[in-house]
């Protein structure tokens, strides 16, 4: 009998990567078998595998490894995102249980889809090699494609997703030119000896990093969405159904920094003296750009879409500062950014109808006085989101400008706590119209619809406890932020 | 500064937190119960949770008072950042500083809640309304009973949010929204020099623990370099001038009317727009590192003070000539405190609540009987119909014009006093706005309640005194504005300066820190400001009543002394021309060119100017998925120039 | 045997991809500018082999199979995406497809 030799893999590493994976091609069996309409048990499904992934991954807080000749690493940089991505798409599931219910999008397919672009953030965030990160984008960005035009029958989430396709995967082309050259230059494309070759590395060498990196950024730029590589997020972030710019809000825009950081502190750290400078002008680009422009919106996914898009320029602020605290600060941030933006979308899902969005600002009005549950929701989310203390908002700004100014950034610091005062305009826009203007739209009651309730609370939750008691919570992000260099 | 610093001594206590805690849950009922429990519940909650934080407050502030001096009440809720050498904590307390502060906050908060009670009663968002103004009174109270910097700014932020909600409560009418917008933009000019500030700060401290606690501040403080402190005491005096709306970011308040009148006398009288001059005393010990920020805060609010004056002189919106008086009133405050006299700057901040607040009622009692009328050419004769009113708004004026024996005199003259030993050219200024002051706060008194009534027969058939509700605040407010003066006595008179001895274990000093002036000198001092409050409002009479439509008894009752004065008639126009004419003059044109037009136009022009660069963005984002492809692309082409420029 | 530099073939991929990019900006039918996506991806694969033949690494041969496998997984989402676009609005013309702007 012939035998061939089984691959010596250490599985434990992979654990939360094949929970998630497993659960995905559950719900995708499970789905052959169940009869509609009432999908819930496929949520829940999802919910559970979500769950015993983040179980998973903080018990393996104290463990360290890798895998897969070593391009996959157990680290707690990764296990931090894993924990936040399990987070972020078990909140998108709970607020998508009662949102599908009002679209024709078949569950089924929504959760898989969902799940697996869970397995490819997942993944970007615990590799150490350049294809595999490549890879784990792809698997999730290809997978938001779909989820982005899942609503088949409405126009404009088939331009949203045509959109985000054609400008994903033009980006991805830079992107992967990049590694490429990066390749290229060292041989290799795992990123510790890439950043052996760009600190020591010959003329020749230096070149194909230095423009490897420049089109790294392109591609990482292009998914958190920094300016000038934004244009696709407000069209994507209004076309596609909301639960769905939720999910990109919060999961994508994070699984992109996890690589994003990863990457430039890992291997590109001794380029820093090139790429800080670059990233210093995108940060300020970025935020005023999404500052300025949330200013005239009137619809209120677009509206966040440009916030979304300001806030990766305050992530970006926190790259530039760099060390320790400056990349605590941005995983603490991706961390609050989750639970304002998944419940500021929650409100929205809230307010809307079959066949009725509710997404002009118009249709806002008085809400804030008829339904006081999502007045109050919705007030924190966006004091939150401008800022305000004690929130959780203001105490990221907070992490990240003082991480900032630590490095010695004053006008960098400046130029973010303006853009952020500019944006309380837009926040407290939304807040007038809901306390201070008649007419608008009736709310349903959130009893009505218990999953998203349930997101609802959740986020509240998230949002007052990063805002009150931030200090454990910044202490892990410091701690994850330790396995890199 | 040489004065012996008393030891601080910290009690920690478990009962402070529910000074803002009474008033938080009274949000919660309103927001969530409000519109189902009807008005008569939203009616009790709003003034008695506050009128209990007032016990409370109370309770705090005997134990204050009594206890040794720099007693600080303290109550630590958790450790809100303890990260690394960080430990900011969400912390309370009370010295005697908050002390006066909280019992102000819930004092005159209490009474006017209970005012809004009847003046608010007929509006359909009266349980929105007693919301945001117990949200206010949370957030002031955290603002007040801070024991750290970042904690006083989540107070700050959040008053400011409660005013442009307040602002804009009537938001079907344009203008009030836009006067929201403009409460709003301003402030954020503001807001951003003061949070670049404590950003400094905290980073000049530079590693080892700390709290960010005044104490520390006051403490690290003395190790930073002269140009540091000065840089963040002018930055964060920036933010307090945007909140307390001084040159050149007043220009938010006199609009700021446009809310109801409760609010106006609460927010934008007696407590938010205080919140400036609490913070610079609260960091005095930062300031006193600073001369040259002392100068300038001196100097902006003697400025202010008598720019402020000549704006209102020629108002005719009842409201607007309180707003400009507000405006003028702080000036003083910051005068006070910037020539380092920070117990006088409490002072008048206390009696100016007392008498402001007083008068803001009051407007708000003729308002309501005059049916909405806020034009002070159309009332006049008022004293017959609204007898309670009339007999308080004549406190207020006189305590506010500094008339001996009220309040707002002894505040005024302490803050004088001080100014004239310090800076000599700052006191002058001080007093023309002190006459400057009697003259308008008197003419707008005359304008309305004496003379004939010039209402139409419509509203006059409908004049009535206000209800008990209504002319209860306003009685207390009035017997406050006399007797509350009385703490602070000059040095030389029975039991002197009781205030500024209590108020100098949180603020440093005592009144006459700087050298106790020569009892000649004092007095003098006080005869000058007297002189000058009697003739304005002397200028103000002979304007404003002596004019021919005057009524034939009163100028038969003054008979003799127009004729002795005949020959000063001529004197008295020669006056016009010269002097009042052109101040009148100066004013308009102050007012139409400088206020509406320059600093309007900034305003409204640099809010424009995002907006349009908002508009103009737009243009980019055009939907063509090729045109953004294109942007991607020309943004790869000038990182890699970047990139490659560098190498 | 002619031989050439290996970076002969490096130059050459990039031009392919520079042609890409312009496809993908010029053209409006929106299945060649998909093409033209697909003509980047194999530029890089080219760069990737010459690569790996220069470095004596197997490595970029190998990604090579992964870049198509993800090309292909691409052309299956983005041909359904279009397709739907092109049952609501009838159009594949990259111009008119531009509800969502501003």
């Amino acid at each position: 009998m012939t035998t061939l030799a089984f691959p010596d893999v250490a599985w434990l590493p992979l654990l939360p990567l094949m929970v998630i994976g497993a659960t995905a091609l559950l719900v995708l069996v499970a789905d052959l078998f169940s009869e509609g309409p009432d999908y819930d048990a496929l949520g829940w499904l999802g919910l559970i595998g979500l769950i015993v992934a983040a179980v998973c991954a903080a018990l393996l807080w104290n463990q360290s490894g890798s895998t897969l000749a070593g391009t996959l690493v157990l680290d707690r940089y990764g296990l931090f995102f894993t924990i936040l991505f399990a987070v972020g798409s078990g909140l998108t599931l709970l607020l998508s249980m009662n949102y599908l219910e009002t679209t024709d999008i078949r569950s089924g397919d929504y959760y898989t889809l969902l799940l697996f672009s869970t397995v490819g953030m997942v993944l970007m965030a615990t590799s150490v090699d350049l294809i595999v990160i490549f890879l784990g984008l792809e698997v999730m960005s290809i997978a938001a494609y779909a989820l982005a035009g899942i609503w088949r029958t409405q126009v404009r989430s088939n331009e949203a997703a045509l959109k985000y396709f054609i400008l994903g995967a033009f980006a991805s082309g830079f992107l992967l030119l990049g590694i490429a050259l990066l390749f290229g230059a060292s041989g290799e494309t795992l990123l510790p000896r890439i950043g052996e070759v760009a600190a020591t590395g010959t003329g020749e060498q230096r070149l194909l990093v230095t423009i490897g990196a420049a089109l790294l950024l392109v591609g990482f730029g292009f998914k958190v969405a920094a300016a000038p590589f934004h244009s696709w997020a407000p069209d994507v972030y209004e076309g596609a159904p909301t639960a769905v710019t939720a999910f990109m809000a919060a999961g994508i825009k994070a699984a992109a920094f996890a690589a994003f950081v990863r990457v430039f502190v890992d291997s590109l750290g001794p380029l820093a003296g090139d790429w800080r400078g670059a990233l210093w002008i995108l940060a300020v680009l970025t935020m005023t750009v999404g500052n300025v422009s949330a200013l005239v919106q009137r619809n209120i996914k677009r509206l966040l879409a440009y916030s979304s898009i300001a806030h990766a320029g305050y992530l970006l602020v926190g790259m530039v500062a760099g060390g320790e605290n400056g990349n605590a600060a941005v995983l603490f941030y991706l961390a609050v950014y989750t639970f304002m933006t998944v419940g500021a979308f929650a409100v929205v899902i809230a307010l809307g109808r079959r066949g009725q969005p509710h997404e002009d600002l118009d249709d806002w009005a008085g809400v804030g006085l008829r339904s006081p549950f999502l007045g109050f929701a919705m007030t924190v989310f966006m004091l939150s989101l401008a800022g305000v203390p004690p929130l959780a908002g203001f105490m990221g700004k907070f992490y990240l400008f003082s991480a900032a100014l630590e490095a010695g950034y004053v006008w960098l610091t400046v130029i973010a706590v303006v853009n952020s005062l500019v944006s309380v305009y837009y926040y407290v826009g939304v807040l007038v119209k809901m306390y201070m203007a008649e007419g608008g739209v009736e709310a349903e009651a959130t009893s009505a619809r218990p999953y998203l309730f349930a997101a609802l609370v959740a986020t509240l939750a998230g949002t007052f406890l990063l805002g009150l008691f931030p200090t454990p919570w910044f202490e892990i992000a410091r701690r994850s932020v330790e396995s890199l260099i | 500064m040489h004065e012996v610093q008393p030891a601080v001594v910290v009690e920690n206590v478990t009962f402070l937190w529910w000074i803002p805690l009474l008033p938080a849950l009274g949000v919660l009922f309103h927001i969530f119960l409000g519109r189902r429990v009807g008005k008569t519940a939203v009616s009790v909650v709003g003034p008695s949770v506050v009128a209990a934080a007032f016990i409370v407050s109370l309770v705090a502030f005997i134990r204050v008072w009594l206890g040794p001096p720099g007693l600080v009440l303290q109550q630590v809720l958790w450790s809100w950042l303890p990260v690394g050498s960080l430990d900011v904590r969400f912390a309370l307390q009370v010295d005697a500083l908050s002390a006066v502060m909280i019992l102000v906050v819930t004092g005159v908060g209490f009474l006017i809640h209970l005012y809004s009670v009847v003046y608010m009663h007929d509006d359909p968002g009266y349980a929105r309304y007693f919301a945001y103004l117990n949200l206010f009174t949370v957030a002031m109270l955290v603002l007040v009973m801070a024991d750290n910097l970042l904690l006083l700014f989540v107070g700050w932020e959040g008053v400011g949010l409660c005013s442009y909600l307040l602002i804009g409560f009537w938001y079907d009418n344009d203008a009030n929204a836009s006067a929201g917008k403009k409460a709003f933009i301003v402030n954020r000019v503001g807001d951003a020099a003061f949070l670049v500030g404590i950003f400094w700060l905290f980073w000049s401290f530079g590693p080892g623990s700390h709290t960010f606690s005044f104490s520390e501040i006051a403490e690290r403080g003395r190790q930073l370099s002269p140009a540091v402190v000065t840089g963040v005491t002018l930055l964060l005096f920036v933010g307090a001038t945007g909140k307390s709306a001084q040159l050149p970011l007043y220009v938010w308040l006199p609009d700021a009317m446009a809310g109801p009148t409760p609010v106006s006398a609460l927010i934008h009288a007696a407590t938010m727009v205080t919140a400036g001059v609490y913070m610079i005393a609260r960091l005095h010990a930062l300031y006193e590192l600073a001369p040259i920020s002392l100068d300038v805060v001196a100097t902006v609010g003697a400025l202010t003070a008598v720019f402020a004056a000549t704006i209102g002189l020629v108002q005719t919106d009842i409201k607007k000539v309180l707003a400009y008086s507000t405006i003028s009133q702080l000036g003083y405050m910051f005068l006070a405190v910037g020539v380092g006299a920070f117990s006088a700057g409490i002072f008048h901040l206390l009696t100016h609540a007392f008498f402001k607040a007083l008068l803001f009622l009051g407007s708000g009692s003729v308002i309501h009987a005059m049916g909405g009328e806020q034009d002070i050419r159309k009332m006049g004769g008022l004293r017959r119909y609204l007898p309670v009113t009339y007999a308080t708004f004549l406190v207020g004026t006189l305590a506010i014009a500094g008339v001996p024996g009220f309040a707002g005199f002894f505040s005024k003259d302490m803050i004088l006093a001080r100014a004239y030993a310090e800076a000599p050219m700052l006191w002058g200024l001080a007093l023309v706005g002190a006459g400057l002051t009697a003259f308008y706060m008197f003419r707008l008194f005359f304008l309305v309640f004496l003379g004939e009534c010039r209402a139409d027969a419509h509203t006059r058939a409908h004049l009535h005194e206000s209800p008990r509700t209504m002319t209860i605040p306003l009685v207390v407010l009035a017997v406050l504005s006399v007797v509350g003066g009385y703490v602070g006595l000059p040095e030389f008179l029975a039991w002197g300066d009781r205030f500024s001895a209590f108020l100098a274990p949180a603020v440093g000093g005592s009144a006459h820190a700087g050298g106790h002036p020569h009892l000649a000198l004092e007095v003098a001092l006080m005869g000058a400001s007297v002189f000058v409050a009697l003739a304005g409002i002397a200028v103000a009479y002979r304007f404003y009543i002596q004019a021919p439509q005057t009524p034939q008894q009163l100028a038969a009752r003054w008979r003799r002394a127009y004729q002795l004065l005949w020959n000063k008639y001529y004197v008295d126009e020669l006056y016009a021309a010269l002097f009042v004419r052109p101040i009148v003059q100066l004013a308009h044109v102050l007012w139409r060119q400088f206020d509406v037009a320059v600093v309007d136009g900034a305003v409204n022009g640099a809010g424009g100017v995002v907006q349009e660069t908002g508009r103009w963005l737009r243009r980019w984002q055009t939907g063509n998925v090729q045109h953004y492809a294109l942007s991607l692309l020309v943004g790869t082409l000038l990182l890699l120039g970047y990139f490659l420029g560098r190498g | 045997m002619t031989t050439v530099p290996a970076s002969w073939y490096v130059v050459l991929g990039i031009l392919l991809f520079t042609i890409g990019a312009l496809g993908v900006l010029v053209r409006r039918n929106l299945i060649i500018v998909f093409m033209a996506i697909e003509l980047m991806l194999n530029a890089v694969n080219l760069v990737f082999v010459a690569f790996a033949r220069q470095q004596q690494a197997m490595d970029g041969q190998v990604m090579v199979f992964f870049v198509m496998t993800v090309a292909a997984a691409e052309a299956a989402v983005g041909l359904a995406i279009i397709l739907a676009v092109f049952r609501n609005r009838e159009t594949v013309n990259a111009d008119e497809v531009n509800l969502l702007r501003w």
